[in-house]
Order: structure tokens, then sequence, then C-alpha cells
């Protein structure tokens, strides 16, 4: 292939539209034509029985056009929503119900839907509506889960959906073996994706031609066209699902259908109207999904080098009250928490817990930043046992470069051996190093304390598995203008899609960049998708765009040749120009548009210059048995399984000796996300990463009261963070192992930069923490200063601690 | 609940409009549902995030925390507005183009207008001053290292054109 765009800092073709105010989400959908707006009248209870609902006082209100609750939906709409992907270890999986059927397991769940004139009528007549509860205890946090003395669903004993064990040797046998062992119990709490734009879902019926047509802020749009089909009764050839612009998702919006989405279209077709619902944030907060909560105990046994003998991990996690998307983060948490390490033998086993709290769903990383956490502070733990350096102990468990594909022994997430494809974690180790300057951390820290300054370093390293199948389509279609509409079935959520995958077709095609148009999650254009997730996008659609180039270029090939009448491997396009090489003979792509297509219409200046060459043998139908009209190409690309990504961050904190208040003063991040298409879009990605990361870290939980009710469901309370807390600058080098399963050598590169946070920042702040608190380990996260103050009184300086503070204080 | 509504005037980007709107009605639904400007982004509805923010007689203000009703008689200055007229980009707006400032693009138009008042206070902005700027806008993508770029450059392209 030609590498011309591969590879370059291409700046983004999306930005104009979005730089002007004229980006389309779906609350721009719609806008002055008539549409009704939908609100939703939640529980303000976690856990109580409905014993009457009355909406008598709604109905006949000026501009209110509809009330429902559970009672007013039948056939499937009735039903329990589906639960996505079931698993033979969710022996007890629980869904909820489009709206409230008797009972509501969170604050913030669904009970009834109107339809207003505009959102502030609606908002009214939801006040108006009065619910009986009949209240029961609520079952929040693990720890009263696996209490179970209550429990979220009568039918599920002791709150647990789902218990998996997988094991790969004898770990526990091993451990016993080991010349040394460890216990550790660690924590890591409640956060949540938190995209700037929440969710929203727009539907239009037209009864005249019997389509019903969805925007939805969604990561799957042929997930939602499946589910509005099922459960409106519709065929699947009658339903369009169109993803405009998504003002970000990191996970919450990969589940489907939220209750609005099919509730939205249900109403539009009774209403014959245009439907619209847009979240507010607290509804984001209440009613979407979390992700994070887990709490993990690990024993495990290592030799005098620090190598891992055995590791053998227990842990719960809190999928809140119901489980529609399955298993997914804590299978993930279970396989990936390995890393970048070969363990002499290894079990896992999770319990997932029901509790009365909004129900879990991945957010960017899913699971992985548990499992590096629980990981990378039992290296730590591991490396203070033995005094070592951490990088040491790291370095001494590595997968080595020769040992790809290496097969960890389990099955991962979808189904398929985790086997890793390709890395070299030595040279990512080396390169961190360097990069954050680890060597000569000592004698900076020396520096440090001399000043009465505290300082510490971490690192941390993560294996993240990526480009996860089981497939994505595209359709590339040179139009007569020679321009080139390119569409792929996986949604955007600003990633800067229509930009590298412009750059892969252009290179392929040898069109011009700015030619290319690329529209992504829109059913009507590939309704075969599965959708944005799992930093998949690059690696899955990039590679179908790919093929479909290709075939679309081999045929832009053959009618040219014939045209021109020359050879194939005489031809090259260059500019949307396809020439023989070394002569004047060529022919724009669009004329070659014109003549695959052997219409005999003289329809516009293409065409007609089309008339000068003559294509096709008289004696043979226009359209060959084997071929097609139009110059399109369509493949679809499916991999064995899934890449692996792999990185490696390190962070020097400050922590204030009186505040404990926890500064950055340096971050570094070495990647390996194979080949680069765009590095400046792979840059981006890591920064938001990171700074996801950061938040997760040291500022974002969810803090639920007993009772169930979520306390800071605002961002005045949640601490999302600004410009003020993201260092100033983030140090990036990246290594490239290209990934020999797929045609462009990519890994994905989306979640990377989120998955370490936890585990180095624990690393670091126990790092600057322990000359003057011994034993002071820093073992739940997120870690805030108040925390931090309330570990150093649990852990007082001992006289060795004060020896170094004395010194430290002289002059 | 039928509301009394008010006959308003309102001056967006140089051009008057006519609309009739309840009491409750907020100046970020008037501009969007109303006047159909839907650059104007509404992230959180409680002022914290910054994604609504218009300018009124040039100063940054969040347009969730506000009604209609009290945005007569100012300029208001939305995204749509920060576009030259011959429909070349605003320096803030290339600015971001060039350093990669927005992903998603939804918190952006907050940050564009945020910016273009930060820079006529501040025409030469030190990297602190800058990211003093954004200080009060929510971004969920970037990790903001571009956006304090993007508000340098936007202080450099601003500056060659003067």
């Amino acid at each position: 292939m030609t590498t011309k765009l591969f590879g370059q800092k291409v700046q983004r073709t999306e930005d104009q539209r979005f730089l002007r105010g004229q980006g389309r989400y779906v609350d721009d959908i719609a806008v002055g034509v008539g549409t009704l707006h939908a609100a939703v009248l939640r529980s303000p209870h976690a856990h109580a029985r409905i014993t009457d609902i009355d909406v008598g006082a709604v109905l006949d209100l000026d501009g209110v056009h509809l009330v429902w609750t559970h009672d007013d939906l039948t056939g499937p709409m009735a039903d329990p929503l589906p639960l996505l992907i079931p698993h033979p270890a969710l022996t007890h999986g629980r869904t909820q119900f489009a709206l409230a059927k008797d009972e509501v397991n969170h604050v913030g769940e669904a009970i009834a839907f109107v339809v207003a004139d505009d959102r502030y009528l609606a908002e009214d007549a939801v006040g108006r509506i009065r619910v009986t509860y009949d209240l029961l205890p609520a079952v929040v946090g693990i720890d009263a889960a696996r209490a179970a003395d209550r429990l979220v669903h009568d039918d599920v004993p002791g709150n647990v959906g789902a218990r998996l064990e997988q094991e790969n040797g004898d770990a526990r046998a091993a451990i016993a073996a080991s010349p040394h062992t460890l216990s550790l119990d660690l924590t890591v709490e409640r956060s949540a994706s938190m995209p700037l734009e929440g969710r929203g879902t727009v539907a239009r019926w037209d009864p005249d031609v019997g389509r019903m047509t969805v925007w939805t802020s969604t990561q799957t749009s042929t997930g939602v066209r499946a589910a509005v089909a099922a459960r409106l009764e519709l065929d699947l050839g009658q339903v369009d699902v169109v993803t405009p612009d998504v003002g970000g998702g990191f996970g919450v919006k990969i589940n489907h259908p939220w209750p609005e989405e099919l509730l939205v279209p249900l109403a539009a077709r009774q209403l014959g109207r245009t439907v619209k619902f847009t979240e507010d944030r607290r509804e984001h907060f209440i009613s979407s999904a979390h992700e994070r909560g887990q709490v993990h105990h690990v024993e495990v046994g290592y030799d005098d080098d620090g190598r891992v003998l055995g590791l053998d991990v227990e842990f719960w996690h809190d999928h809140g009250a119901y489980t529609p998307y399955g298993l997914i983060v804590p299978i993930i948490t279970s396989t990936q928490l390995l890393g970048p390490y070969k363990p002499g033998a290894y079990r896992v086993v999770f319990e997932s817990l029901y509790t009365n709290t909004v129900m879990v769903t991945p957010y960017r990383g899913a699971g992985r930043p548990q499992g590096c956490y629980v990981m990378e502070r039992t290296m730590d733990a591991i490396a203070a046992a033995l005094g070592k350096d951490r990088a040491e102990v790291r370095a001494a468990n590595f997968i080595q470069p020769d040992e790809f594909p290496f097969d960890q022994g389990l099955v991962f997430q979808d189904g398929r051996e985790l086997e890793y494809d390709s890395g070299d974690y030595p040279a990512s180790l080396a390169k961190l190093k360097e990069l954050v300057g680890w060597d000569d951390f000592p004698a900076f820290r020396e520096e440090m304390a001399r000043q009465g300054r505290r300082v510490g370093i971490g690192l941390a390293c993560y294996v993240e598995g990526t480009g996860v199948g089981p497939y994505e389509g595209a359709h590339v279609h040179v139009e007569t203008s020679g321009k080139v509409k390119v569409a792929t079935g996986l949604t955007t959520q600003g990633q800067g899609h229509a930009t590298v995958f412009a750059q892969l077709v252009a290179d392929v095609l040898g069109c011009r960049f700015e030619d290319v148009e690329v529209v992504t999650g829109d059913t009507r254009r590939m309704p075969y998708a599965v959708g944005t997730f799992a930093s998949r996008a690059a690696v899955m659609s990039g590679s179908a765009i790919h093929l479909a180039a290709t075939r679309a270029r081999e045929k832009a090939l053959r009618i040219a040749a014939e045209a021109l009448e020359a050879s194939v491997d005489d031809l090259e396009i260059v500019d949307g120009v396809v020439s023989v090489r070394g002569t004047e003979a060529s022919i724009d792509l669009g004329t070659v548009a014109v003549l695959s297509n052997p219409l005999r219409y003289a329809f516009d200046e293409a065409s007609k210059a089309a008339t000068q060459f003559s294509v096709g043998d008289p004696g043979k139908p226009p359209v060959a048995e084997d071929d097609e009209p139009g110059l399109e190409g369509r493949d679809f690309y499916s991999p064995e399984r899934s890449t692996f990504a792999s990185g490696m961050h390190a962070v020097i904190v400050e922590t204030d000796p009186e505040t404990a208040e926890i500064s950055i003063l340096k971050y570094a991040v070495v990647h390996d996300c194979g080949r680069l298409i765009n590095p400046m879009i792979v840059e981006g990605q890591i920064h938001g990463g990171v700074a996801q990361g950061i938040a997760g870290a040291l500022y974002e939980r969810m803090a639920y009261d007993d009772s169930g009710q979520l306390l800071n469901a605002s961002f005045m309370d949640f601490l999302m963070p600004y410009v003020t807390e993201i260092p100033a600058r983030i140090d990036i080098d990246h290594l490239e192992t290209p990934s020999p399963l797929n045609p462009l050598g990519i890994k994905g590169a989306g979640e990377a930069g989120v998955i370490p946070s936890a585990a180095v920042f624990a690393s670091a702040v126990s790092d600057a923490e322990q000359p003057y608190h011994p034993g002071l380990a820093i073992t739940a996260m997120p870690i805030s200063p108040s925390e931090l103050f309330d570990l150093r009184r649990r852990h007082p300086a001992t006289p060795v601690a004060q020896r170094s503070r004395d010194h430290e204080e002289r002059p | 609940m039928s509301e009394q509504l008010h006959d308003l005037r309102l001056t967006v980007n140089g051009v008057a409009h006519a609309l009739r709107v309840p009491a409750r009605r907020l100046l970020s639904d008037a501009l969007r549902h109303d006047l159909g400007l839907t650059g104007t982004h509404v992230g959180c509805e409680h002022g914290v995030c910054g994604a609504c923010t218009v300018l009124l007689d040039g100063l940054p203000t969040r347009s969730c925390l506000m009604f209609a009703v009290s945005a007569v008689d100012v300029d208001i200055t939305t995204v749509e507005g920060l576009t030259e007229a011959d429909g070349t980009l605003g320096a803030v707006q290339q600015a971001f183009l060039e350093c990669h400032g927005l992903q998603c693009g939804f918190c952006t138009p907050g940050f564009l207008t945020t910016v273009t008042a930060g820079l006529r206070q501040h025409p030469t902005p030190t990297e602190d001053d800058a990211r003093d700027m954004v200080a009060g806008n929510l971004c969920r993508c970037t990790g903001y290292t571009n956006i304090v770029r993007s508000v340098l450059r936007a202080a450099e392209l601003a500056g060659g054109e003067a």
C-alpha cells in the first residue's frame, strides 16, 4: 500500500462543522418543526414496591399529549428489557422494565413517561403524578451486598448474579510452594463515563411509507435498530437508526436499548408526531450507568527475584440493580489483570453482586483500570518486601518479545483465547525509565527533601485487548463527480473517524483526501455493524475500509485498463486520476465511475466525457454475470481474536506535608498501539485518557448514602477535572509493534490513557509517604487529600522516619 | 397550565429576532429551540460545565443560568457569530482546528466564546493566563493540553492579523 497519508498528523475534517456551531447532536435534530418533548418520572427511592400510580392530575393538562406507566405497555414493550450479552456464569441475570412494574431498585429508575408540547410542560406534568410506595431496605455497596441480610431481588439468593472462576495451572499449590507470599486487599470506587452530552433520542414515524427513523446518541446504531424493531414489532427493514454527532460516549452509550430509546419511537408512532427526549445532567447521574466499583483480595507467591510463581485473585463486582450488559466488566478485570506478565500459575474468581444503585456498564477502560491496579499494587508490594527496585521486579515478570503470540491460557471477554498478538515490554520499560528519569529520581527526591518537599514516583504497566470482534464492514462508493463516499456502521463520538478513515481511503484509492466523505453510524448506509467500544474502531472499521477501498481500486483499475487499452499493472492512481505510467493517457476516477455503470443517459458532464471511451465486449451483456454496475467496494473484516495494545505510565507526585494535597510534577506515557494512522489523534486520545485517569485516581467517586441516595449527582459535587487539575505537560513516547492480525498492523488507542492511572498514582503517593510514614500503603482509590491525611494519622512516623524528617529539616 | 407569554426582541450575532416565550424560558433554550441556533450546547443546566457560554455585550455568560426575558437590550454572540463575514474561521476557531483542541466538539462552542472574550482582556497571554482563561469550562475528551495550546495559538493568530 502507499503510505502517503498513513502516519501523518492530518488535521481533522469534521472540525469545520464543530467550530462553526454546525455540529448536529441529537438535541439539534428536528428543532422548530412541531416536535414534542418527553420527560420521565423517576423513582426517588432506592428500593420500594409501587402500590399505586395516580396520573389523574396530568391527563387533561393543556399541552400534554401522552402519559404512560407500565400498565399502558403491551406486547414485547411490557417485558423486561433485553439481557444483551448472556453468559453461562450469569445464573441470575435481571433487567429493568421500560417503565417500572411493581418495584423500583434504584433511585432514578423510570416509572412514568410523559410527552408534551415542550420539556417544561412535560416536567410540570411529571411533577403532578402521584406514586405510592411501600419502602424496602436498600442494599448499598459491596459489603452490604455480600452480607446479604437484605436482598435486591427477592429471587436472587445472596445478591449474587454470577460467579466465574478461571485457572491456568494450580495457583494455590504454586503459592504454597513459593519462598515468599503476600496478601493484599484492594478497593476501587464507582465512577462514571460522564460525557458532556447526555443521552438523547428523537423518533419520527412516517405512515406513508411505514418507516420509523430514530436518531439517538448511541455507540451502536445497529443494536438500537434491532431493539426498536423487536420491541415495536416492526420488521428490521422498517427501522432506520441514525447516529449524528455524539458529544462523548466513553462507554455509557454502548448500553441499549435505554427505556427512552423504545418509548420515544413508540410515542412517535402513536402520536404521529416527532418526539424527542434529551436527558438532563441529574438524570444522567441517576439513570444511566456507572462503573469501577470492585473489592479485590490477592494471594501471591514469588521467588527471590520477585518472579510471581502463583497468583490467586478473588474479587467482588458491584453491578448495581440490573445486568443488561452481562459480565463484560468483571471478565475483563479477571483476564486483563495479568498485563504484560506471565505468572507461573493464575487463578481468578469473581462474584458479580446486586445492589440498589445505578447499573454498571463499561466505562472507558472497562474493568482494566481495576485489574491493572490490582496487579501493579501486587508488583509494588513484592518489590517493597524484597527491597528491590519496582521496575526491576516488573521486568522479571515480563513476557519476552520472542514469546509472541503468547497464550495466557484464559478465555477473554469475546469467548476467544486470551492470546497476545505482539509487543515488546522490555523496550517500553526502557523508554519509560528514560522519559520520566527513573534512575535520576533518588537524587531528585533528596534534593526535594532538603527543601522540605515530599515527592514520590510510581509506574504502572498494562496490556489492553483492543479491536475485539466479531466484525465491521465498509462501503466505498466513487461518485461520477470523483467524490468518494465511505460508510461504516460503527459510530463516532469524537475520535476523528471521518479523518483517519479518509486517510486510509485516499491512500488506497489514490483519490484526493478532500474528496472523501465518511459516514458512520447510519443504518441506511451500512446496516451491518457492531459498535464503537473497546478501542475497536480503527482496527475493525479501519481494516474493513481498507479492504473495501482495495476492492474499489481493483475495479477502477480493471475498467480504466479497458478504457485506456492498457494493462492494469501499468496503471497508477494519483489525485483521483488513473494514468498509464510514463504516458499522457489518463482518465478521471469519476469518469471510471460513469463507465462502471452502463446506463445510456448523458445526464452530466462526466457522462458526456465517458462517451469517448468504449468499454465492454459488444458480444456480451453490459453487466457481466460476476460484476455489478457502479464503482463501489464493500467488504467486512472479522479477526480471529483481539489485538493487544500495551503501555506504561509513570508519574512523579508531590504530597504536601501539612495539607496532604497531591500534585503532579511529571507525567510520562509510553504507548504501543501498533502502527499509528494519525499520531495527532492518537496523542489526543492519550491526553484525554490520562485526564480521565487522573480524575478516577484523585477525584471522581459516586457518593451514595446508606439509603441509596446519590449525594453528588451534579457537576458541582462530582469532581470532574478542569484544566486546573491536569498537568501542563504529558510526555509521550510511542513504540510500534505492528499487529499481525490486520492488514494495517494497527491496534486500538482509545482507552489506553485511563487504564494505569489508579495504579500509577497509588504507587507514587505511597512512595512519597513511606519514608515519613512507614507501613502506609494506598489500597483504596481514588485517594483524596483528607483520606491521605487520615492514613498518615493511622501510620504515625516511627523514630526511623522521624530521623529522616529531622534530616529533611536540616538546612 | 396556560402560561403568560412575553414578546421579546433578542439581538443575536447582529441580527434582531422577535419571539414570544414564557418568563421561565432559559436563554439557552430560546437560542437553541426558538431561534434554531443549536451551536450553543447545554451540558449540565446548572452553570458548571460552561458548554452553553455565550457573550453578552462581549462578556462570557452561562446561557443556561439566565432567562431569555432578561437578555433583551444586550448584544448576544453565540458560536455561530465567531465565523468571519466571508465564511473563514475566526482566529480562535482556526487555532482550535490547528491544535486539535477538540474531540467530540460538544463543549467546544463554550470554549470558543470564552477564549474570544478572554483574549480581548489578555491579548498576549502567558501559558498560565491561557490556563486561567479556560479554567471554568469542562471538557471530557481532550485532557485540556491541546486547548491550552489553542489559546496560545489563537493569540498568535489574532496578533498576526492586527
